[in-house]
């Protein structure tokens, strides 16, 4: 195992590695900006290096600066956390050069999945369900009305680069096509260099439905069941749960989305920790929609069923180890759901950057698990995105996660800026999140 | 005169508009960007821009004047 490890990384993430690396006994780096000099995660590493200003292009996303770090620290791997240079493969490659490890996929597996339209076409091969849509980019509007009509309309105008729901549009009827596709190309090629969308059948009333799969060096590789991503606003995550409401008690379809997830994986000779993302229809169809080649932010609901420390699996696969068991012994026990505490406005959405005058969390407990990367007092600067903090609550089953979720959310108090935890209180006291019976369109209708 | 003021703390990303422009109410005229996020800024009535008072990768604080329609 590693002695050391760097964390390019920040916030609750960076204290998330930590806390896993310092239980198995590896020291750990941390790498910071000037905005970031009295955060958590800095003073809790052994060793801390300055990457630069705030801005991320001149500190978490500084290649250069990182490696230095790296080099000056005798770091042997580098943990990458999500977002930043997670998915940068030149990053990837530039460790491996050094003779260090990078914690995460081969650079190959990044690329084919980092473009969706030759991934959706990967994924066509490979057998697993994509949703109708074209295979090419397409930018003449006049072909892509005829490719629109085939499928029918709605359709999603979507850039092949990038994520996050970043340049989508839904397209209602064909008078709205042409305007669409020029506004998509147009924050597509702002967004990420790169002006190609393609269409998509836009599916009304789909959830979300993502499965964790993991696989070690030598090919044997098993899913950790499915989280629910279905509320978000602006298609980002708000709130995660497993095991998904939407599957409920159809295990049949459960293993087979879960066989799907680990072909897609076995389709680019995947490795390390990922997340295979499906749109899933009213009808129970579901359609591949993106890999994400890193640990998620998400990923402490299937911690918390599975009892399972998906940092410390990574450290372990990184280090060359073999995956430790079984599909057939990954179980899961009750329910677990994470609210993602976003320095927001509850209504508008609009970020709100500020200083912290109060940050109580509630009582912590084996049920009731935080991961934050913020203490009271600190300021949350408008570089970064706005996370403060994971609030992960589990109970036998998915009444008592939302009682011990209301409770905790309850006790839970924060000021001096605007943040979202209203917004979870409300949708616990929504009906349709109570039933299970949500879709993408929770937060929006 | 109406001053264009900023809704949030963060950075100017793109200015939209030139000064002489005449534009219309819920016209996007520059996009801030603020915790990763892209934060358009509309005109709040029809005018005209007499004033640009800030440029692209400017810090901006909330309630500072962005730009003046006439």
């Amino acid at each position: 195992m590693f002695k050391r490890v760097l964390i390019a990384n920040r916030g609750e993430i960076a204290r998330r590695i930590i806390r896993t690396c310092r239980r198995m006994g590896i020291e750990t780096v941390a790498v910071y900006s000037e905005a970031d000099q009295n955060a958590l995660f800095v003073r809790e590493a052994d060793q801390a290096f300055l990457l630069g200003p705030a801005p991320a292009p001149a500190s978490y996303l500084n290649v250069e600066a990182v490696l230095e770090a790296a080099r000056q620290s005798g770091a042997e791997a580098i943990h990458p956390g999500y977002g930043f240079l997670s998915e940068n493969t030149g990053f990837a490659r530039r460790i491996t050069e050094m003779g260090l490890v990078f914690i995460g996929p081969e650079p190959h597996a990044v690329e084919a999945m980092g473009e969706k339209v030759p991934a959706r076409n990967l994924m066509i091969a490979a057998g697993v369900p994509v949703a109708p849509g074209t295979t090419e980019p397409v930018q003449d509007p006049d072909l892509a009305l005829t490719a629109a009509e085939q499928m029918g309309f709605p359709v999603l105008v979507k850039p092949s680069a990038g994520g996050g729901g970043i340049g989508m549009t839904v397209v209602e009827n064909p008078e709205k096509l042409k305007g669409a596709l020029k506004t998509a190309q147009g924050r597509a090629q702002r967004a990420f260099g790169s002006g190609a969308v393609f269409l998509e059948k836009y599916l009304p009333n789909s959830r979300h439905i993502e499965f964790q799969v993991l696989f070690d060096n030598y090919g044997k590789g098993v899913h950790l069941f499915e989280r629910e991503c279905s509320a978000q606003r602006r298609y980002q995550k708000v709130l995660e749960e497993t095991p998904s409401p939407g599957l409920g008690g159809n295990d049949s379809l459960r293993e087979q989305m879960g066989r799907a997830a680990l072909e897609a994986a076995q389709a680019v000779n995947y490795r390390n920790a990922g997340t295979v993302e499906f749109i899933f229809g009213q009808g129970g169809e579901f359609y591949f929609l993106e890999m994400n080649t890193r640990l998620q932010v998400e990923h402490p609901v299937t911690e918390m069923t599975t009892g399972l420390d998906l940092v410390e699996l990574q450290l372990r696969i990184a280090a060359g180890e073999p995956l430790p068991f079984e599909q057939s012994e990954v179980t899961r026990r009750g329910h677990a759901i994470e609210f993602r505490v976003y320095a927001e406005d509850p209504v508008t959405f609009m970020p709100s950057p500020g200083t912290l005058t109060v940050f109580r969390p509630p009582a912590l407990s084996e049920n009731v698990r935080l991961d934050s990367g913020v203490a009271e007092g600190d300021n949350v600067t408008p570089y970064y995105d706005p996370l403060l903090a994971k609030l992960v609550v589990w109970g036998e089953d998915r009444a008592e996660a939302i009682q011990r979720s209301r409770e905790a959310l309850e006790n839970f108090q924060i000021e001096g800026i605007r943040h979202n935890l209203p917004l979870h209180l409300r949708i616990l006291a929504d009906e349709r999140f109570l039933s299970g019976q949500y879709d993408t369109g929770l937060l929006s209708r | 005169m109406i001053d264009v003021k900023c809704p949030i703390s963060g950075t100017v990303w793109q200015v939209l508009v030139e000064v002489g422009q005449e534009v219309g109410e819920e016209e996007d005229l520059l996009i801030l960007e603020s915790m990763k996020m892209e934060i358009p800024v509309a005109a709040p009535e029809d005018g005209k821009v007499a004033e640009i008072l800030v440029e692209p990768n400017q810090p901006v604080q909330e309630g500072q004047v962005l730009l003046r329609l006439e």
